[in-house]
């Protein structure tokens, strides 16, 4: 399980990690509303959900996964600025990555919440433009290059 | 090679989260054991 060594230092440095399988306690699958696996959550201290992968993935786009929901967590928690790097992290380490482009978009949010201004919307828009033009996200952000 | 300290237990794992204000990352598995 897990056998690559950015995967197990990634998540060692920034989780308490928990392993549940499905023969041994089937019971937190209806729990947590787990239908399918592999799937992985990140959760609060207090056990809030705060972001949820489904399915495998490869290396680098399950690093990327991983990255984007710390960013998640701490944009839920406000905090803007540890999000916005969390964020960028994905968006500019992992650029094909699946995850990148949604990333790139939550950076630019982040960036907003924390500065108070919108020139960090607007420069999100372009870069999503040019960097993954048939982005669903890239569509979201349009509104913001208008 | 390094391995994941991996926790079975999830409420223990949430009490020892909240101690260290750190995350859970909680994988379900059906994997042959």
């Amino acid at each position: 399980m897990y056998p690559d060594e950015r995967v197990v230092r990634f998540i060692e440095e920034n989780f308490i990690p928990v392993t549940i399988h499905i023969k041994e306690k089937p019971d937190l699958f209806q729990r947590f509303h787990v239908s399918w696996t592999p799937t992985q959550l990140i959760l609060d201290p207090d056990g809030t959900e705060r972001y949820r992968i489904e399915g495998f993935l490869p290396v680098e786009d399950f690093l990327a996964q991983l990255e984007l929901g710390l960013g998640r967590l701490l944009f839920e928690h406000e905090d803007y600025e540890g999000a916005e790097r969390r964020f960028h992290a994905v968006c500019d380490e992992h650029p094909r990555a699946g995850a990148a482009p949604e990333a790139c978009y939550w950076a630019g949010v982040a960036a907003y919440k924390a500065k108070h201004g919108p020139q960090p919307l607007r420069e999100t828009a372009l870069l999503l433009r040019e960097r993954y033009p048939d982005s669903e996200w890239t569509r979201k952000a349009s509104v913001w290059a208008a | 090679m390094t391995t994941i300290s991996w926790n079975k237990d999830v409420d223990a794992a949430l009490a020892e989260a909240r101690t260290r204000n750190k995350p859970l990352l909680v994988d379900f598995s059906a994997a042959p054991m």
